[in-house]
């Protein structure tokens, strides 16, 4: 694997029982890109994510991730990615600054580190008024913010957003994505899965999954050119028209 | 391990913030023990009676007098035999007390031993055949004395470890079964679940913690406020109630320590068997409670249940918990009495945390 690759997966299979929930898929992310990873729902986009965290063992096919075996090395995984879902992961009835310091403590920052780290974050969000406001009374666009900083606080070098701006304001939604080019700028890599199609036209390439396989991958204005296509959601409601699987 | 007391810390302020919760959990004990022990009793105090007296003699009129200083029964009054029905079916009098017209010659015939009429009849309404059973039992009592009734057609009886027939001591260990489970198994699971449906259970599980040590750190505050409740509980029984507690306190203590694990185990097994938090509570409520209230002894004897019942019982671990509790804290045996109920618990408790443990396991995947 060279050294910009940061994953890679090649065949990568999930069957339950007799269904094939992610069919032979392969792809590589390059470091410090922001990789859209889209598809309807049911295509198969989270079974191949939590594979990728290291949360399920593939059925089987081999992947990388931050330089770590997903069928070997969960473990080491876990160490170097940061993961945000689409619920909320915080927890409402702790303080921003204790949500913060749980998720230092999770991932074994010391004292002074955690402090620093915590400072940094309260700053760039204009949180420190709000450092010892319990994260419930926060409004949810905040929350999601919020959230993303506690999910790269360890600076890890992959983090993987499953559908992080879903149910979220417009103007949030836009502040979102300069927190998310701001990271990518830092260093981290961004594997991220979404439903708006706007928001796929921000990534660095996209790959779209139908039934549980890849069926398109590409830089956003190459897969519209590909397509004939003027934007991208009519690029995948071409790939999307031929699914047979629905919700 | 630094993540570890990270978690126990979290898991403390979640406890420590939902205020309304947590004084429910700490008081419902205190409330418990105070309730069973003070208002809810299967004792009957101030049995209230009418005498039938045609003949009003000296011995009548001390027989009566008697009665009325004693404090389980109160005197109404004398009235006349056609009111008998009347005063009983008012709910006036739960007892009337009719002597006969020659009750003198009689407890004197029965004083020498020759027996061959009754000096009294007691009618009671036995609308709540418990509280007429013990009311019969207590005005027999009261006529031992004159020989009116005569003690020798009894058997004497002497009754061993609770000579006053207390019920509030009876109902401890069943508390104690009850609270723990609720507290340990019930809050535990709703806890665990609370987070796979809030999503944040997922974000822990990607984090480098293992899933083992996220779960003891649950545990660990549920425990420790268990322990509080145990003390509460046990100092409650010890100082308010009067219950001697001559047995192994340490063995009681040891014995609760396990039970308390084997609630624990069943928590988590509920948490990876339901989805939602109200099928926690549901699974925990039917499950749980209703067999350790209704088949574990708490309230109903095991003895006297059907066969199959009985045998149902036998798989329920507050069954076998309240017993050697009984025998330990109320009987005041030592540690030894109560092996075969310590073998038992031990056993399901391997056998729960074994279970739960690989299911979750299993569920991760």
């Amino acid at each position: 694997m060279s050294d910009d690759i940061i994953i890679s997966v090649h065949d990568l299979c999930k069957c339950f029982g007799s269904f094939t929930a992610v069919d032979h898929i392969t792809f590589e992310v390059r470091r410090g890109e922001i990789f859209g990873f889209l598809g309807a729902n049911g295509a198969g986009k989270t079974t191949a994510m939590r594979m990728l965290c290291g949360l399920s063992y593939p059925t089987s096919g081999s992947g990388q991730v931050a330089g770590f075996d997903v069928v070997t090395q969960g473990e080491q995984i876990k160490r170097h990615i940061g993961y945000m879902s689409q619920k909320f992961s915080l927890y409402d009835d702790l303080t921003v600054r204790e949500n913060i310091r749980l998720y230092a403590g999770i991932y074994g920052l010391d004292r002074y580190e955690t402090l620093r780290r915590t400072v940094a974050v309260l700053n760039r969000l204009h949180f420190r008024s709000e450092a010892d406001t319990l994260v419930g009374a926060l409004p949810l666009g905040w929350k999601q913010k919020l959230a993303f900083s506690v999910a790269t606080l360890h600076r890890p070098e992959v983090v993987f957003l499953d559908e992080p701006t879903g149910g979220v304001d417009p103007v949030t939604r836009r502040q979102f994505w300069e927190m998310i080019y701001e990271a990518a700028a830092g260093g981290t890599t961004v594997f991220v899965t979404t439903h708006y199609m706007d928001e796929a036209e921000y990534c660095s390439r996209v790959s779209i999954m139908v039934d549980g396989k890849i069926e398109a991958l590409g830089a956003p204005a190459e897969l519209k050119s590909k397509f004939g296509a003027g934007s991208m959601d009519e690029v995948f409601r071409i790939l999307a028209r031929g699914a047979k699987r629905r919700e | 391990m630094s993540g570890f007391l990270h978690f126990v810390k979290k898991e403390t302020l979640h406890i420590l913030r939902d205020r309304r919760t947590m004084l429910v959990v700490l008081l419902m004990p205190v409330v418990q023990v105070l309730l069973f022990g003070f208002a809810i009793s299967t004792e009957v105090n101030n049995i209230e009676f009418f005498a039938v007296a045609p003949n009003r003699t000296e011995a009548v009129r001390q027989q009566v007098e008697r009665m009325r200083v004693n404090p389980y029964f109160t005197f109404k009054g004398y009235i006349d035999q056609s009111r008998i029905d009347r005063v009983l079916r008012s709910g006036q009098a739960a007892a009337v007390v009719v002597f006969t017209d020659d009750y003198d010659r009689l407890v004197e015939q029965a004083a020498a031993g020759a027996v061959d009429e009754a000096a009294v009849q007691f009618i009671l309404d036995a609308s709540n055949p418990n509280n007429a059973g013990t009311g019969l039992v207590y005005l027999q009592r009261a006529f031992q004395t004159d020989g009116s009734v005569t003690a020798d057609s009894a058997p004497a009886v002497r009754i061993l470890y609770n000579p006053q027939m207390k019920s509030s001591y009876n109902f401890v260990p069943g508390l104690m079964g009850l609270v723990f489970i609720l507290i340990c198994a019930m809050m535990t699971s709703v806890s665990i679940v609370r987070e796979k449906e809030s999503g944040s259970m997922e974000v822990l599980l990607v984090s480098p913690v293992r899933p083992i040590w996220i779960i003891s750190a649950k545990m660990i505050p549920y425990f420790l406020l268990s322990c509080l409740n145990l003390t509460v509980i046990l100092l409650l029984a010890r100082y308010v109630l009067g219950v001697p507690m001559t047995g192994s306190v340490a063995g009681l203590v040891g014995l609760s320590l396990l039970y308390l694990l084997l609630s624990l185990a069943l928590g988590l097994f509920i948490s990876t068997v339901s989805h939602t938090q109200v099928v926690a509570i549901l699974i925990s409520g039917m499950l749980l409670m209703l067999p350790v209230i209704m088949l574990s002894g708490m309230l109903f004897p095991v003895e006297n249940m059907p066969g199959i019942l009985q045998a149902v019982s036998c798989v329920i671990p507050a069954r076998w918990y309240i017993e050697a509790v009984r025998k330990l804290m109320i009987g005041g045996q030592s540690f030894p009495a109560v092996w075969q109920e310590s073998v038992i618990l031990l056993a399901m408790t391997v056998v729960l945390v074994g279970v739960a443990l690989k299911k979750f396991n299993d569920k991760l995947e």
